[in-house]
């Protein structure tokens, strides 16, 4: 019988991270910042179906870079358990907080115990009254979480932009502004000048403006057309 | 064993809240409950529906009254409620079960649109109202019967429609207009009279408002437009932009003129 190498703990976490890193850092970035009127999400993404940004709950959204199929089934999964837990309890009782701890356990457990660690990226962005209650977590691939406050950049080239984000963020910011702002940080660390982006905002005041309770809304590619090239 | 996994991933990929609950929480189900025998008197009724269509869109109504036996156990209850943007569902019969499923059924549309990132069709929508019914059926042979009425503005067709069912989760298509409950008889009737082919969105309003009003004055677990404590029918239209609720202030003004012009012709009603 053959005996296995022995191969200490730490490289193989090492060996795991390494592998999950190098695989983010293939995907295109992703930008989610908070704004006055909002939270603007906006991603670059060549695909207008599969999408990078989804809508989990009332005031949730979810953002995600690296491989399509691992976060898609993770966005899925956000959905189902948000969906449950409001029908079991009440609407009021989904937070950000509670579908990010949940994330952080899942994405732990595979980065531990299975095969492969999931090469992704997540952001759990909540939509409060002002800039100051809104919540922005975001997971790595370890399960590892963090509660960022006013933006969060992912993806491959994720320092370089958020150094051009940082420079012009404000929190009076409107969508036009925030979207405009990403756009520009995003374009920047291409060469390539056509960029296609994915947007959608959680808007602050669906429920005044709109009549809506929830605060997801995806901008299509004519208004989003307009909101890049009209006045801010 | 590869295959075996991807089948049962791909078995395992539903867009549906429903399917989702019964696999992992089947508890939550409204249909799962055991109650004993005959569970009838248990549980306050929801009484009538009316819904039909107008130029533009359909409408539906309900009363405000749920009865047990002879006694009003509320009259404040609501009947028909939004299912989504472009759809409205209203329900007679047991009230407590009754808006389980109605909760259930906006928790799925929202479910499937969340999950897949399109809207249901409206034949998809009615469908799966269909299929919750038939689920309830034993509880509905306990006494525990639940009949919903469901309307909505069909996107592709361009077009309102209206959709009836039995508590075996039969479903019908209604033209002009229908309507469910233990009123449903006189309302029909009002509603015979008083519907028009292309009426106006709030000449419809009107009509409902009459059409229960009718139904209250000879049914006695219907609920009639109540001035005393304000409370007027719960009252909702669909159209091409979305669903609309009938502010109280209208709903005031129309029960008035109707109070009015029925004392002013001096009849029995």
């Amino acid at each position: 019988m053959t005996q296995p190498f022995y191969v200490s703990p730490e490289q193989v976490m090492k060996d795991r991270a390494d592998f999950a890193r190098k695989g983010i850092a293939r995907g295109r970035s992703v930008v989610v910042l908070c704004c006055r009127d909002g939270i603007a999400l906006v991603a670059e993404n060549p695909s207008p179906s599969l999408h990078k940004i989804g809508e989990i709950y009332d005031k949730i959204a979810f953002a995600a870079v690296g491989k399509y199929n691992e976060f898609e089934s993770l966005r899925q999964a956000g959905v189902r358990y948000a969906d449950v837990r409001g029908y079991s309890y009440d609407r009021v009782d989904v937070t950000g907080r509670g579908l990010a701890s949940v994330y952080a356990q899942s994405l732990g457990a595979v980065f531990t115990a299975e095969q492969k660690p999931l090469e992704v990226e997540l952001t759990v962005a909540e939509v409060g009254h002002d800039v100051g209650s809104d919540h922005l977590f975001r997971l790595t691939f370890d399960g590892s979480i963090a509660d960022e406050r006013r933006f969060v950049v992912m993806g491959g080239a994720a320092e370089r932009v958020a150094e051009a984000v940082i420079g012009g963020w404000s929190a009076e910011a409107s969508f036009a502004e925030a979207i405009q702002l990403a756009a520009k940080a995003l374009r920047d660390e291409r060469t390539d000048p056509t960029l296609s982006l994915e947007v959608a905002v959680l808007d602050r005041k669906s429920e005044t403006g709109r009549g809506l309770r929830r605060a997801f809304r995806r901008i299509s590619q004519d208004e989003l057309t307009e909101l890049l090239t009209g006045p801010i | 064993m590869n295959d075996f996994l991807a089948e049962r991933v791909v078995g395992n990929a539903t867009s549906s809240f429903t399917e989702h609950l019964a696999a992992v929480r089947p508890d939550l189900l409204p249909s799962n409950r055991v109650v004993p025998s005959d569970a009838s008197h248990l549980s306050p009724h929801g009484t009538t529906v009316v819904a039909m269509s107008f130029a533009g869109g359909v409408l539906m109504a309900g009363d405000r009254r749920a009865t047990m036996g002879s006694m009003i156990a509320s009259r404040h209850i609501e009947k028909v409620f939004p299912a989504d943007q472009y759809s409205v569902l209203g329900i007679a019969g047991a009230a407590g079960l009754a808006v389980d499923i109605v909760r259930l059924f906006q928790v799925e549309l929202e479910h499937y649109e969340k999950i897949e990132g399109t809207l249901l069709s409206l034949e998809g929508k009615a469908t799966r109202l269909g299929a919750m019914i038939r689920a309830n059926l034993s509880l509905a042979l306990q006494g525990l019967a639940v009949v919903p009425l469901f309307a909505g503005f069909d996107l592709y067709q361009g077009v309102g429609r209206l959709f009836s069912y039995d508590v075996t989760g039969g479903r019908y298509e209604e033209l002009e207009h229908h309507s469910v409950g233990s009123g449903s008889v006189f309302a029909r009737g009002a509603l015979k009279k008083l519907w028009r082919p292309g009426l106006a969105e709030a000449d419809a309003v009107r009509v409902s408002v009459e059409a229960l009003f009718d139904a209250a004055d000879d049914d006695s677990a219907t609920g009639g437009p109540d001035p005393l404590r304000q409370l007027w029918p719960v009252v909702y239209t669909v159209t091409r932009v979305g669903n609309r609720r009938a502010s109280e202030n209208e709903l005031a003004q129309i029960a008035g003129d109707i109070f009015e012009q029925r004392s002013i012709a001096g009849r029995e009603a």
